[in-house]
This record gives structure tokens, C-alpha cells and sequence, in this order.
């Protein structure tokens, strides 16, 4: 290989990402570019899986076999993301097996969103309808991240959660268009999903040390205060639509900005569930460790099995 | 607590007959066999394939980044070999 020294180095990777060319695993990077990828990779990855938990709390009780099959279907999608995620930080170096190690020993973090209880068949309509719908203002500015493959993994991604948010919207306005009762469950599900839904675009932008860095190097394209905005934008009218109330009373139009104002998010909640103080954090965390451990021997056996049919071809 | 890890393979899938198969991402299995399966679940949940190749990662050897211009370089001087480096005269035609 030809010796070149870290000045040219770090210009051409600067070059590359002026002229918006993708990185692709085997160029060089800086450490920190690759280091801050590696954590918001396998964070994401990280949610995507947890993400199953609270959803999958409601399939074997949906009220008929079409909300089943739907629901099924939707959960397993999740399971495929976070594969295509790991996948992704895999290019960067990173082992699977001890990302998914942070996640359980709480050195990783994913979305706090899921760290909530889902109490009623209503919050199956409130997580796709807001916790999809905000994930997907979250992933689409994604698709074009300076690093290839996680720009790749977004794009299946987004293809897919259009049919999550729409079969969250389904429900969430079957219940508010039905009885009075449905309807309360509908209410109350907004009511207890609002505030953590917008949690998730994360902190203020003034309270994010990390958005600039992340902007520079092309992995972030919108900072969290635009992204929520838009997300509020296009939510509230959705609301309205069917007859829900967002649980905001400071919420109002402004007409010269031609955006909603809302009250303060509380963010000592926010922080309080990012450190682990969440209704479900340990719930959450045991049951995958669960899942880990207890599949422990089969994923062992299925390795003996396919290293001895190795050796018996072999010989 | 870490395991010995399923090795890693490159999944290729063909999105209908008449195209080449490509690229699409990774996943981990015990065997081929189990890779073909899991690729399929992984990648083609919406009828994006049909047909799957797999191939063990770390049987591909790949191109080094940093001599990609002296690589490439020698195509890039050729333009000789595109069509439009030709003047065709005004009043030829099919061609
Ligand atoms: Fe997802
Ligand atoms: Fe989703």
C-alpha cells in the first residue's frame, strides 16, 4: 500500500463528503467518525429489537385474525431492521455479539420510547400511528447518511415502515370513529403516547453537543428541533381528523410562522427513563438477555452440527 | 457474556429472471443452508427476489480503496472507447 499520512487522508475523506460520495466500509475514515456510527448503529439496531417487546405483548390477544396477521407481520419487520442495522455496524468492525453485550449490561442505550408500558389493544394503534410515524421522520433524512451501508439499511427500512404507521393510523381511528368507549381507549392512548413520541426526536438542539459534529460529517442531515417540528406538523391535523385531542393545552397555530407552538416537553422524564428509570427499562432489558441465553444451546448446536457435517464432506 | 458467533455471510438475490443477482446486505447463519433460509426472511418479505446466492465474507476479496486510481486510472485516459468520441458527419445515419 502507498504511504500516505493523515493530512491527505483526512482531505480526501473531507472531499468526498463535500462532493456528497458515500463512504463505504473499506476507505478510510477518521476514528471518531467511525466510533460515533458504531454507537448510533447499533443503538438503533438496539431499538429496533427492543421495539419488538411492547408490540409483540399484543399479538396473541388482537381482537381478530386480520389485526393478527397485521401485527405479526409488522413486529416481524422490526426484527428485520434490526438485522439489517447490525449488519451495518458489522462493516465498521464492530462485533455483533458484544454491541448486543452493551445493550444488556445497559452500557447501550435504545429508544426510550420503549420503555413504556402497552396497556390496551389502543396503544397498538398509538405506537404505529406516532412511534413509527415519528421513526420515520427520524429515518428518512437517514437514507442519505454519508456511510453507505447504514444509508442502504435506511432505505429498506423506510420502504417498510409506511405499512407500520398506516396500520397504526387504522387502528387508532377505527377506535376513535367507533363507541364512546372506544374512543376513550383511543384518547387515553394519544394522551399517554404524545409527550414520549415527541421525546424521541431527542433533547433540544441546545442541549445537543453532538448534533453539529454529526451534521459536519453528513450522518445527521436535520437537527432534532426541525425534525420534531415536522413531526407536530403533520400529526395534529391527523388528530383532528378523527376527532382526538392532543393532550397539550398550550398547543396553538401560528399563523406567521405557519407552525404549531406546544408547552414544554418534560424533560427530567426523558432523562430519567434515558438513565434506566423508565416504567419497562428492566423488563425490557431482562427479556432480551432471556431470549439470549435461553437460545444459548440451540444456536451452540446448530453450529456443532454444521462444523462436524464440515469435516464429515471433508474427509 | 460473548459465544463462539455463527460465521458471517454476503447475501445476493436476483429480483427476477433476467437480472443479475445483487448485493443486498449480510446476515449471520450456522451453515449455507441456514443462510439461504434466514436471507429470505430477511430480505425478501415482499417478493424482492427469486433467487438467493450466499457466499461466506470472508471468501471475498475485494479491491484496495486507496490504489482505486491507479486501478481505474488507465480506463479513464481511453475515451476513445465511447461512441461519442466520433464526429459522424451530418447526413449519416444508423449509426
Ligand atoms: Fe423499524
Ligand atoms: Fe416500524
Amino acid at each position: 500500500m502507498k504511504e500516505i499520512n493523515l493530512t491527505e487522508l483526512e482531505a480526501a475523506f473531507q472531499s468526498k463528503l463535500d462532493r456528497e460520495i458515500r463512504i463505504e466500509p473499506n476507505d478510510w475514515m477518521p476514528a471518531d467518525y467511525r466510533k460515533t456510527l458504531i454507537r448510533q448503529i447499533s443503538q438503533h439496531a438496539h431499538s429496533e429489537i427492543v421495539g419488538m417487546l411492547p408490540e409483540g405483548n399484543w399479538i396473541t390477544r388482537a381482537p381478530n385474525l386480520r389485526r393478527k396477521a397485521v401485527l405479526l407481520a409488522k413486529v416481524q419487520d422490526e426484527a428485520g431492521h434490526g438485522l439489517y442495522l447490525y449488519s451495518a455496524v458489522e462493516t465498521l468492525g464492530a462485533d455483533r455479539e458484544e454491541t448486543i453485550d452493551d445493550l444488556h449490561s445497559g452500557k447501550a442505550k435504545y429508544s426510550s420510547i420503549f420503555n413504556y408500558p402497552t396497556v390496551s389493544w389502543a396503544d397498538m394503534g398509538a405506537i404505529g400511528w406516532l412511534v413509527d410515524g415519528a421513526a420515520i421522520m427520524n429515518q428518512v433524512p437517514l437514507c442519505r447518511c454519508s456511510y453507505g451501508p447504514y444509508a442502504r439499511a435506511m432505505v429498506r427500512v423506510c420502504k417498510e415502515e409506511s405499512f407500520h404507521q398506516r396500520q397504526g393510523f387504522e387502528i387508532i381511528s377505527k377506535l376513535a370513529l367507533g363507541t364512546p368507549e372506544q374512543k376513550e381507549m383511543a384518547q387515553d392512548a394519544l394522551n399517554r403516547w404524545w409527550w414520549p413520541a415527541l421525546m424521541m426526536f431527542g433533547p433540544n438542539d441546545a442541549d445537543s453537543p453532538h448534533t453539529q459534529q454529526s451534521m459536519n460529517w453528513k450522518i445527521k442531515r436535520s437537527t432534532n428541533d426541525e425534525l420534531r417540528q415536522l413531526f407536530i406538523d403533520v400529526t395534529v391535523p391527523q388528530a383532528e381528523l378523527i376527532g382526538l385531542t392532543i393532550p397539550d393545552p398550550d398547543l396553538k397555530w401560528n399563523q406567521e410562522t405557519g407552525h404549531y407552538e406546544i408547552g414544554t416537553i418534560n424533560w427530567d422524564e426523558f432523562w430519567a427513563v434515558v438513565s434506566g428509570n423508565g416504567p419497562c427499562n428492566r423488563e425490557r432489558v431482562a427479556a432480551r438477555k432471556k431470549a439470549k441465553e435461553d437460545g444459548m444451546w440451540v444456536r451452540e448446536a446448530a453450529l456443532a452440527h454444521a462444523e462436524k457435517r464440515k469435516a464429515r464432506q471433508a474427509s | 457474556m460473548s459465544q463462539k458467533e455463527w460465521p458471517l455471510w454476503e447475501v445476493f438475490i436476483r429480483s427476477k429472471q433476467g437480472l443479475n443477482h445483487k448485493h443486498v446486505g449480510s446476515l449471520r447463519a450456522a451453515d449455507a443452508e441456514m443462510a439461504i433460509e434466514n436471507a429470505r426472511d430477511v430480505y425478501t418479505r415482499r417478493s424482492e427476489g427469486v433467487s438467493i446466492w450466499v457466499v461466506e465474507s470472508n471468501r471475498i476479496f475485494a479491491s484496495d480503496p486507496t490504489e482505486a486510481d491507479a486501478l481505474f486510472e488507465p480506463a479513464h485516459s481511453k475515451v476513445y472507447r465511447h461512441p461519442t468520441f466520433y464526429d459522424v458527419p451530418d447526413g449519416i445515419s444508423h449509426m
